[in-house]
């Protein structure tokens, strides 16, 4: 049985984390930079596992679990208020949302 | 209760009295506020009165006798206390003071009998007693200092008593500043003693002085520094200025304050402090020259004025001069005799003038008057008795004085002939313009309209102050008189202790009875030469002044002009301070550097805050943009620090 | 080259992959697609780290609920193609460059580091796994849990007074 190391594990989330912050930093739709989120939260969730398989305890894995569970709540209520954004200003691009400016 | 123990009473009274009148005078008639201000002068004489019995009383070794009555400043080394003392010197200021002041007073119920704000003269009035009183009292020098910024307070408060005229607000400001002048040399001065001796008692200094010397260089910069207070406070060449202005006060505070005694409060400085003069022989023949030139240059402006109390400002400036003449020549009792004999006559004059003025319903100026002689007796009579006295004639006061100190100047241990010239020089022309003054205003023809103005002598209060300054201008001098007529010198002997170190005992057994009798006879001989001069110009030739003056017109203007002091200060002074003021420190200091970095902050603030809040661009990229370069930047820096930290 | 080895490159793969597609794709649509992707693979490594109950909590929840009512929401609000507008210099000049420093600083670093010692894919963790796992929610962690359910219900309550439409 070869192994994989841990920090294998680790170096793909600092990948898939960092391609989540370009998805935020360079998508318009505002529901693509939702979708961003849900990745680096996905990546966050793979280094929680990683690690509670390095150190042999479960606690990492309740962890997981709790960041699903949020997830879900967060983008349940982020849905509904980006619909009723996306209503208002007839738009789905963020920068169309820029009313709380100086 | 002896006084001695509870000094303070003295200044006490005046100060309450002043109070009073100040704060409710408003509401009081007249003679409710004239027996308060003069009982509570009068008062403080006669506690002075008493305090003096009680202090002949004492054995020499509790003089000078000191009172100390609170701690008032203490700041590390530097301690203070509220503390009066009393010796021999104290003894004649304090009865000076308080009894010509008393004369005053009354003499001012008569002659601001007219004048509104009666009740606040006479508040300020007292004040300045109160002041003055502090003055002579004082233990140490920052008692002493308070009184003589005070009475530089009340002078100014007194010259410019009618203050809507604009002459005389602009001359209680002159005065106040140019004393001010002196006052900044004198406080540098009071440094250098704390400097030197690590306190401002007199006591604790002179006996300092006695047990560790100090060098000459520093007792000398510290004496020239104390005398320049003096030329501002006692207007000396070159801060005189403000006396002749001075006059636009009423007349009986030119009598107390510019004649009697807050002029004079220089020259008590002077002796209080003889024990530094005498250890610096430079600074003293500073001083003597000072008061020589003073005397002799005053003299020559005096010839010229037609204004009589002019006339009497420029003769205070030249008698204070001999005063200051006779302390750098070490002879300081005859300093303050002539203090003394100056109080009375001087005072006399100006009550006189006052008088004269009081007659002539507000006229001052000599040109206008004449033959008064048989209208006011008494002020005439008076008057008299005072030129002769100023004058130097013998029998009368001043002789005395003048003569003690001309004296000095010729043989005593610091003598110097040409300071004993202008003294004698100055001595004739004194004689000269008193004269003068009495010829033009008494006698001759009127030359006003006798029927407009109903000359009237003055009434008893202020008659009588007259005689009685007479009495003591001709009396006043008996103290003194010196050894060779064979009197003793009483005076001087009272004031031996004082200043006993300073003065070797003037036992002139070294000139011949000769010149013994030309020394003595010099002062009598120019004092006789002025009247017949004066006589003759204005009594027997009264068209020759004019003819002179019109043959040395250049001469003449200079003299009559002030020798323009007034305007070269005001040109080399007086304008570049205001342009200084104006260009400088308004314009480029308050509005450019103060109201610059003001406005300029809140500026500053204004474009930062435009440029920070467009941060907030309403932009969600943006934001999230600026966050990662935090986030990049953190974990650079964490990074960096792991690997530092741990390899 | 053994077989969780293999697994491991080719999930990993097919994970950042789909990110890339998820960046690229100029429908929404089709980043969700992308999105879904990414998390099965993401299951699969997962199950590879000895976890299989949260690669089918992974599954269940994460991509069957959220991402389908991601789905939803976007075909609701079809609003057509995003348009090509550039209000943003910040992003434009300092967004990617700077995504790729972290990446593969982040990458780099983690790569080197300490726990590479440690072991993955195995021994002591599959038996008690989702018996350990509910043991430890249950006992150690119930107040998160208990925590997080009326989380839910908060958002339930919100999503429903957002989304109403006004009468």
């Amino acid at each position: 049985m070869s192994v994989v190391p841990v920090s294998y594990y680790l170096a793909l989330s600092a990948v898939l984390f960092g391609l989540g912050v370009i998805a935020f930093v360079f998508k318009r739709n505002i529901i693509t930079i939702f979708m961003s989120i849900e990745l680096m939260l996905n990546a966050v969730n793979l280094a929680f596992v990683a690690f509670a398989r390095a150190h042999n305890q479960l606690d990492g894995l309740v962890f997981v679990f709790f960041v699903i569970v949020v997830a879900a709540a967060e983008a349940a209520v982020g849905l509904a208020i980006v619909i009723m954004i996306a209503q208002n200003r007839q738009s789905l691009s963020v920068e169309r949302m820029n009313l709380l400016k100086f | 209760m002896p006084i001695l123990d509870h000094l303070w009473i003295l200044l006490a009274l005046p100060l309450l009295g002043s109070a009073i009148n100040g704060l409710f005078g408003k509401n009081f008639s007249k003679t409710v506020v004239n027996s308060v201000a003069i009982g509570s002068v009068a008062l403080a004489f006669l506690a002075a009165v008493e305090a003096v019995r009680e202090f002949v009383q004492l054995p020499a070794d509790q003089i000078p006798h000191v009172g100390t009555y609170f701690t008032w400043m203490v700041a590390g080394p530097f301690h203070v206390d509220f503390a009066l003392q009393i010796d021999q010197l104290t003894v004649v200021m304090l009865m000076v003071v308080t009894f010509v002041g008393m004369l005053i007073h009354i003499y001012s119920t008569g002659y601001m009998a007219h004048e509104g704000g009666y009740y606040r003269f006479f508040s300020y009035l007292n004040l300045f007693m109160f002041f003055m009183l502090t003055l002579v009292l004082g233990a140490n020098l920052i008692v002493m200092f308070v009184g003589w910024e005070g009475v530089g307070l009340c002078s100014y408060l007194l010259i410019g008593f009618w203050f809507l005229k604009k002459s005389a607000a602009d001359a209680g400001k002159k005065a106040f500043i140019t004393t001010r002048i002196g006052d900044f040399g004198f406080t540098v001065g009071l440094l250098l003693i704390f400097a030197t001796f690590r306190s401002l008692d007199f006591q604790t200094i002179f006996k300092s002085l006695a047990a560790n010397p100090v060098s000459e260089g520093v007792l000398t910069t510290i004496c020239i520094l104390l005398f320049t207070g003096a030329i501002g406070k006692s207007a000396q060449l070159p801060l005189y200025v403000w006396l002749p202005d001075a006059m636009e006060g009423p007349t009986p505070v030119s009598a107390l304050i510019h004649a009697a005694t807050m002029v004079t409060a220089g020259v008590y400085m002077v002796a209080r402090m003889n024990p530094l003069f005498s250890r610096a022989p430079i600074a003293m023949l500073v001083v003597a020259i000072v008061g020589a030139i003073t005397a002799f240059y005053s003299a020559t402006i005096g010839i010229a004025q037609t204004d009589i109390k002019k006339v009497l400002a420029y003769s205070t400036v030249s008698q204070l001069g001999y005063m200051f003449l006779a302390c750098g020549v070490g002879a300081y009792s005859a300093g303050i005799f002539h203090l003394m004999t100056h109080a009375f006559f001087k005072g006399l004059l100006f009550l006189a003038a006052g008088s004269v003025i009081h007659a002539m319903d507000g006229e001052q100026d000599m040109r206008k008057m004449g033959g008064l002689r048989k209208k006011i007796p008494i002020t005439f009579w008076t008057m008299l008795i005072a030129t002769l006295a100023i004058a130097g004639i013998p029998g009368f006061a001043g002789y005395f004085s003048k003569d003690a100190i001309l004296e000095a100047a010729a043989t005593g241990p610091h003598a110097n002939f040409i300071l004993w010239l202008l003294g004698v020089t100055g001595a004739l022309i004194t004689s000269f313009y008193m004269f003068r003054l009495i010829f033009l205003t008494f006698f001759g023809e009127p030359r006003f309209d006798e029927h407009k103005a109903h000359v009237h002598e003055s009434p008893r209060s202020m008659t009588v102050p007259l005689m009685v300054l007479a009495f003591l201008s001709i009396f006043g001098g008996w103290f003194a008189l010196p050894k060779m007529i064979g009197g003793a010198n009483y005076f001087e002997r009272f004031l031996a202790p004082v200043f006993g170190a300073a003065e070797a005992p003037p036992e002139p057994t070294s000139p011949s009875d000769a010149l013994l009798h030309a020394l003595l006879s010099w002062p009598v001989f120019v004092g006789l030469l002025g009247l017949l001069i004066a006589c003759y110009l204005y009594l027997k030739r009264p068209d020759l002044p004019k003819k002179l003056a019109q043959s040395m017109r250049p001469l003449y203007t200079l003299i009559f002009n002030k020798y323009y002091v007034d305007e070269i200060y005001g040109f080399l002074i007086v304008r570049p301070l205001l342009w200084i003021s104006t260009n400088v420190l308004w314009h480029v200091v308050d509005e450019g550097v103060i109201d610059g970095v003001v406005n300029g902050s809140a500026h500053l603030a204004r474009l930062s805050g435009r440029q920070v809040r467009r941060l907030q661009s309403g932009n969600t990229r943006s934001y999230a943009s600026w966050v990662l370069i935090g986030v990049v930047g953190f974990t650079v820096l964490l990074l960096a620090l792991f690997v530092t930290g741990v390899h | 080259m053994s077989l969780p080895v293999i697994l491991f490159f080719l999930c990993g793969a097919l994970a950042v992959a789909g990110a890339i597609l998820l960046i690229a794709a100029r429908e929404p649509i089709h980043s969700a697609l992308a999105l879904i992707l990414v998390m099965v693979a993401l299951a699969v490594l997962y199950l590879l780290l000895g976890a299989p109950f949260v690669a089918a909590v992974q599954i269940i929840v994460y991509a069957g609920a959220i991402m389908v009512l991601f789905v939803f929401v976007i075909m609701l609000l079809n609003m057509g193609v995003e348009e090509r507008t550039d209000f943003s210099q910040i992003a434009k000049y300092f967004g990617i460059p700077l995504g790729g420093v972290l990446i593969v600083w982040a990458a780099y670093w983690l790569l080197h580091s300490r726990p590479a010692a440690a072991i993955g894919t195995g021994s002591g963790m599959e038996a008690s796994s989702t018996r350990g796992l509910s043991t430890l929610l249950f006992r150690q962690y119930l107040f998160p849990f208990e925590a997080t359910s009326i989380l839910i219900l908060i958002a339930i309550l919100g999503a429903l007074v957002l989304a109403r439409k006004e009468e």
